[in-house]
C-alpha cells in the first residue's frame, strides 16, 4: 500500500477520476539547513479541536488552528470520507500529526524549532479552492518564523 | 495536499509533501513529495512506533537539503512496521454479541443500544490506557447518537437543526461518533489486529454497521438532498460497498 493498484476498484477509480491541479509555475524554495528549520504541520485529515466548530460540507476551504500545546486528547478528526484508516488516528495522533516526534527532533537538534501553531484542512476539497486560505495561512506562517513546512494527507 | 504546497513555495516558505498517493504526486508535481508505501490514514507508517515516525520525518526533511528541484519526488523504502492492512491475524473482538431476537420496530435502536452496553466495559478500559477519545465530533453522547441514527429507520427526523447542526450533518458527525466508540472499545486490548479486520468486525459483525447500512438504504431515498448525500458518500466504505 498504497499505489492504486493495490485499492479496492471502486476506490481505485475514485481516486483516479479526482480533477487534479496544473500549474503554470513551479516555485521552488531553497530549504534552510537543519538547525535554522523552524517547522510546522498543515494537514488535510479535517482535524480541529474538541468545542469548536467543525468543518462543514460546502463550506469552502476552511482551515482550523492546532497550537503546539495542544493537548493530544482534544484533537479530533472529522474528515468527510470513509475510506481511510481512523483506527491509528484513534491511537496515536502522531501517525497523522507527527507533532511529538517533531518537538523531540528539535530537543535533539535536528531542527531548529517547532512552530507554535499548526493547521488543518479538510482534505477532498477542490485545489482551485484552497488558493485563497492557502495564501492567508502563508502571512501566518511567516508571521510565526517558519521557514519549512511538512504536509500529511490521510 | 500537493497544491498547498505549490502556494506555500509561491509565497516564499519551503515544503515537503508526504504522499499517500505517489499517481497523484507524480500528477501534482509537488515541489518536493516523499512517498510512502502506507495504507491511507497512516501517512506516518504506524501508531505508537515513534522511531519509524522519526523516521520518516527525517527522510521528508532530508528533501529539504540542496537538491536538484525544483520537482522532486522520492520514495521512502520501508514498510510500515505491524499488520498491514488486510492481513489476517485472528484478532478478536473482546465481545461477542449475542444474536438479538430483539423483532419488531424498536428491534434495532434496543439491539444497538444493548451492544454499546456490551462494549461499554472495553470502551472505559480505552479511556483508561489511552487517556482520551476521539469520540466528540457531535455534540451528542454516544447512547444519543446511536438513537438518533437508528430514528432513521422509524423515520426520518423533521428538518430542523439537531443541536445546531442541520439533520445531515448531525447524521454523519452522529456516525462518525458511532465508529469511534465502536474503533476505541474494539481495539482496547494491546496485541497484534490489522485495520482491515478491525473495519470488516464492524461493518459485518455489529448491529452498529447493520443499523448504518440500512440507515444509508433509506437515506438514498431521502427528499433531502443533503441527506441523500451523506447517505451515498459519507456512511460507508467503498471496501464495503459504499
Amino acid at each position: 500500500m498504497v499505489r492504486l493498484a493495490d485499492l479496492v476498484e471502486s476506490e481505485q477509480a475514485h481516486l483516479r477520476a479526482l480533477p487534479l491541479p496544473t500549474y503554470k509555475t513551479m516555485p521552488w524554495v531553497a530549504g534552510p539547513s537543519g538547525p535554522e528549520r523552524r517547522v510546522a504541520l498543515v494537514t488535510t485529515a479535517g482535524l480541529n479541536l474538541r468545542g469548536e466548530q467543525p468543518f462543514r460540507m460546502g463550506a469552502g476551504a476552511d482551515y482550523r488552528v492546532i497550537p503546539a500545546t495542544a493537548d493530544s486528547g482534544d484533537i479530533l478528526m472529522n474528515h468527510v470520507s470513509v475510506n481511510f484508516d481512523r483506527t491509528g488516528f484513534q491511537d496515536d495522533m502522531n501517525v497523522v500529526l507527527p507533532l511529538d516526534r517533531l518537538k523531540e527532533m528539535a530537543v535533539d537538534g535536528e531542527i531548529g524549532s517547532v512552530a507554535a501553531y499548526h493547521y488543518s484542512f479538510m482534505g477532498a476539497t477542490d485545489p482551485v479552492m484552497l488558493e485563497p486560505k492557502a495564501r492567508e495561512l502563508a502571512g501566518m506562517l511567516k508571521g510565526d518564523a517558519v521557514n519549512a513546512v511538512i504536509l500529511t494527507p490521510v | 495536499m500537493c497544491g498547498l504546497a505549490h502556494f506555500f513555495e509561491d509565497e516564499g516558505i519551503s515544503t515537503v509533501v508526504i504522499a499517500l498517493v505517489r499517481e497523484h504526486a507524480e500528477a501534482i508535481r509537488a515541489p518536493r513529495a516523499l512517498w510512502v508505501p502506507f495504507e491511507l490514514g497512516r501517512p506516518l507508517g504506524a501508531p505508537n512506533e515513534a522511531a519509524f515516525q522519526r523516521k520518516v520525518l527525517t527522510a521528508a526533511l532530508e528533501l529539504l537539503d540542496p537538491s536538484e528541484g525544483p520537482v522532486v519526488l522520492r520514495d521512502f523504502p520501508e514498510d510500515a512496521p505491524g499488520p498491514k492492512a488486510e492481513e489476517v491475524t485472528n484478532w478478536v473482538c473482546p465481545v461477542s454479541f449475542p444474536a438479538s431476537d430483539i423483532e419488531g420496530p424498536e428491534a434495532p435502536a434496543a439491539a444497538l443500544a444493548r451492544e454499546i452496553d456490551a462494549l461499554a466495559p472495553w470502551y472505559q478500559v480505552s479511556l483508561d490506557e489511552r487517556g482520551r477519545t476521539r469520540v466528540g465530533v457531535s455534540s451528542m453522547g454516544v447512547p444519543e447518537a446511536a438513537q438518533f441514527v437508528a430514528g432513521f429507520l422509524d423515520q426520518e427526523p423533521a428538518n430542523r437543526p439537531v443541536h445546531d447542526q442541520p439533520v445531515s450533518l448531525a447524521l454523519k458527525d452522529a456516525s462518525a461518533d458511532l465508529m469511534s466508540f465502536y474503533f476505541e472499545a474494539a481495539t482496547a486490548q494491546p496485541g497484534r489486529k490489522s485495520s482491515g479486520e478491525v473495519e470488516r468486525w464492524f461493518w459485518t459483525g455489529t448491529t452498529a454497521g447493520q443499523v448504518l447500512k440500512d440507515v444509508r438504504l433509506k437515506c438514498l431515498d431521502s427528499a433531502d438532498d443533503k441527506v441523500k448525500f451523506v447517505a451515498a458518500k459519507l456512511m460507508l466504505p467503498k471496501s464495503m460497498g459504499g
